[in-house]
């Protein structure tokens, strides 16, 4: 099972990570606001997550940190 | 005494430049200035240095830039046109406070001008010569000896205060020969823990830069700069004064036209007119102690210049106008004679009552 | 075990950059490749004026904020002086192909042994959004309203197949970070063009396209599918120049 860390306060919300994920592990909360002000991803089914990475491949800017 | 050699203006300051540890030249072809790099060519790549033709003034600048980055001797050299190409990499340089040194061998302007000699750039060169609060550390030559000299001198000045120096000469000083002897005590160039050469895992990263969007960090920045050129002021004036112990008459010139006048001086005291001389060397920052005492005692002023008049303010300023400031001047690749500044010194005299 | 963290090359600064841009995703795949080559101690970086003029505070290694266009020159000065060094510059479409083509050009025709990663996004970001040398026949841009006028302002520069013509480069090739193969793709490109300079091959130039959302008025996933369907249309991706694979085809 992996493992998933976001750093949610430098997350944008732009939601690349969410659209590429093949297991929809991911989704932007809509209940939540960062510092910056934006509606920050969560991982919602995180013991699907096959820990390929396309999240952190497309993430603008580098907030994910993956462990298997 | 060291052993004296014949060279041209040019190849003494280029070779003064190796002498001084410069190993990096960038420059464009521009008469009248084309045998420092023809010079810079020949020598650069026998003592491992780098001599690089660029693709534009922008360029060589900008290539100085990096070099400068890097902590390495450095320089350029151009003509009055290159040298407004060149305003954009000068205030860059200011900016992030880098040393290089910078040489104008000046020809006629404005526009594309033509190639004989000219002190039309001395606004530019004292006064910024581009955009933002900064100032250039400016050195006018009046011999081939001081060719060389200055080159060594700016190197070190522009390490020691982290600023352009540039070499404000003239086609005349560039192309004309004389003995000159080239031998220096060389001071190893200060630490520059500021360079980018890598961080070798040991330091944190350098930023060589010139971008600051916090108005009170640009504004601190600003006068942190301008203390440090006080400093320069306080310390690096330099200048000539010929014959001015009991001059009634004084000229204020540098480069080319201060060599005219001090005929014309000798001359003048033949007659019986007191008349002496305030040579600048440093043109920036300006000898204004000399030429505030001198307004004590002179009578009158006489700024020569290949000018439309443009240290003359300075001369003003520094005088306070406590006594007139006239202008003998030739333009446009035109030298004032000998003749001419007699003339201006007898017309002083007789108007000043200097005899 | 760690399958994915941030590089060490990237400081810990947030990016300044709009949300979905894809600056980020091109400064983390030089940052992987500094960190995967070992060099980060003896890289410098020249940040360029654009939208990442900041960049300077975005990578640990050593960097240089140059003037507009100039970071090709602020470069050539860096390795001449110390050849050990990895230098790179980082430069948009303004950048380097408007304000600094000759920088540009010049730096090729030299083969200068620099690495240039060139943002191609069509767009003048920093300044919101203003025609670039890049923009399609067409595109509406604050300073093409009516869009791009090919007659009024001219077509689009195509750096790499420009710079193809040219003797002196090693290395162009035209990259895409609009989806998860072309990133993939991006990287080994960066990759090659920093080990060119390593091996002392000469000037290596990777141009990425990329996205602007904000100033195409796009959402980020549109503006990734605007790439597929009418950038890359237009700037066709691959190899427009491999001078060393080359000369081992011909052997």
């Amino acid at each position: 099972m992996a493992k998933l860390t976001f750093k949610t306060d430098n997350c944008k919300g732009c939601g690349l990570c969410v659209d590429v994920c093949p297991k929809h592990v991911l989704q932007l909360a809509a209940d939540k606001i960062n510092k910056k002000g934006h509606h920050p991803v969560e991982a919602v089914k995180e013991d699907e997550c096959i820990a390929c990475a396309f999240c952190a491949t497309m993430c603008p800017d580098c907030i994910i940190k993956i462990e298997r | 005494m060291s052993e004296k050699v014949l060279m041209k203006g040019n190849e003494a300051l280029a070779e003064a430049a190796i002498i001084a540890g410069c190993r990096h030249y960038f420059g464009y072809p521009i008469t009248p200035q084309t045998e420092v790099a023809a010079y810079m060519a020949k020598r650069m790549p026998k003592i491992g240095g780098t001599f690089l033709q660029a693709e534009s003034e922008i360029a060589a600048i900008n290539m100085v830039y990096g070099v400068s980055s890097t902590g390495h001797r450095v320089m350029t050299s151009s003509s009055s046109p290159g040298i407004s190409l060149k305003g954009e990499g000068l205030s860059y340089l200011a900016g992030s406070d880098l040393p290089a040194l910078v040489i104008n061998v000046q020809r006629g302007g404005p526009g594309l001008g033509g190639i004989q000699p000219s002190q039309a750039d001395y606004f530019q060169a004292t006064k910024g010569g581009a955009h933002g609060d900064f100032h250039m550390i400016v050195l006018a030559p009046a011999s081939v000896q001081e060719m060389a000299d200055l080159t060594v001198k700016g190197f070190e000045l522009a390490d020691k205060y982290r600023m352009t120096s540039m070499i404000l000469a003239d086609g005349t000083m560039g192309q004309m020969m004389e003995p000159v002897s080239l031998e220096y005590d060389i001071k190893p160039a200060p630490e520059k823990p500021w360079a980018t050469t890598g961080t070798k895992m040991q330091r944190e990263h350098n930023i060589v830069n010139s971008l600051s969007l916090v108005p009170e960090e640009l504004e601190k920045f600003n006068i942190e700069r301008y203390k440090r050129y006080d400093e320069v002021e306080k310390n690096e004036v330099m200048y000539e004064e010929y014959m001015m112990d009991d001059a009634e008459i004084c000229i204020a010139a540098f480069g080319i036209a201060a060599r005219v006048s001090k005929n014309a001086i000798t001359e003048a005291r033949r007659q019986g007119i007191k008349a002496g001389m305030i040579r600048p060397i440093t043109l920036w920052p300006f000898p204004k102690t000399p030429f505030k005492k001198a307004a004590q005692s002179v009578k009158q002023f006489i700024s020569v210049e290949l000018s439309m008049g443009q240290m003359i303010e300075d001369v003003r300023l520094a005088t306070e106008c406590r006594v007139p400031v006239t202008l003998c001047n030739r333009v446009g690749g035109m030298i004032p004679s000998p003749e001419m500044v007699l003339e201006a010194i007898k017309e002083a005299a007789k108007n000043g009552g200097a005899r | 075990m760690v399958v994915f963290e941030k590089p060490h090359a990237l400081t810990d600064v947030p990016m300044h950059y709009c949300p979905g841009c894809t600056h980020g995703i091109v400064h983390r795949l030089v940052a992987e490749v500094i960190d995967e080559l070992g060099i980060e101690g003896k890289t410098v970086g020249i940040a360029p004026v654009g939208c990442s003029v900041m960049a300077y505070n975005y990578f640990n290694c050593d960097m240089i904020e140059a003037a507009h266009g100039r970071a090709p020159a602020v470069a050539t000065g860096v390795k001449r002086a110390e050849p050990d060094n990895i230098v790179f510059t980082y430069q948009g479409d303004g950048d380097l192909a408007s304000i600094g083509t000759a920088e540009t050009v010049h730096s090729a025709a030299r083969n200068e042994n620099i690495t240039v990663i060139f943002i191609n996004n069509a767009i003048y970001g920093m300044t919101g959004g203003q025609m670039a040398p890049t923009s399609l026949p067409g595109q509406v841009t604050q300073t093409s309203p009516y869009g791009r006028d090919v007659t009024q302002c001219g077509f689009p520069v195509k750096v790499c197949e420009m710079l193809s013509q040219l003797d002196g480069p090693e290395y162009l090739e035209r990259v895409a970070v609009n989806n998860v193969k072309n990133v993939k793709n991006a990287k080994k490109a960066i990759k090659k063009a920093f080990r060119n300079q390593i091996d002392g091959k000469g000037f290596s130039l990777v141009e990425v396209i990329s996205s602007c959302p904000t100033n195409w008025g796009l959402t980020p996933q549109n503006a990734l599918k605007w790439i597929d369907e009418k950038m890359i249309p237009y700037y066709p991706l691959g190899v427009y120049k491999d001078r060393s694979a080359a000369k081992e085809e011909t052997k």
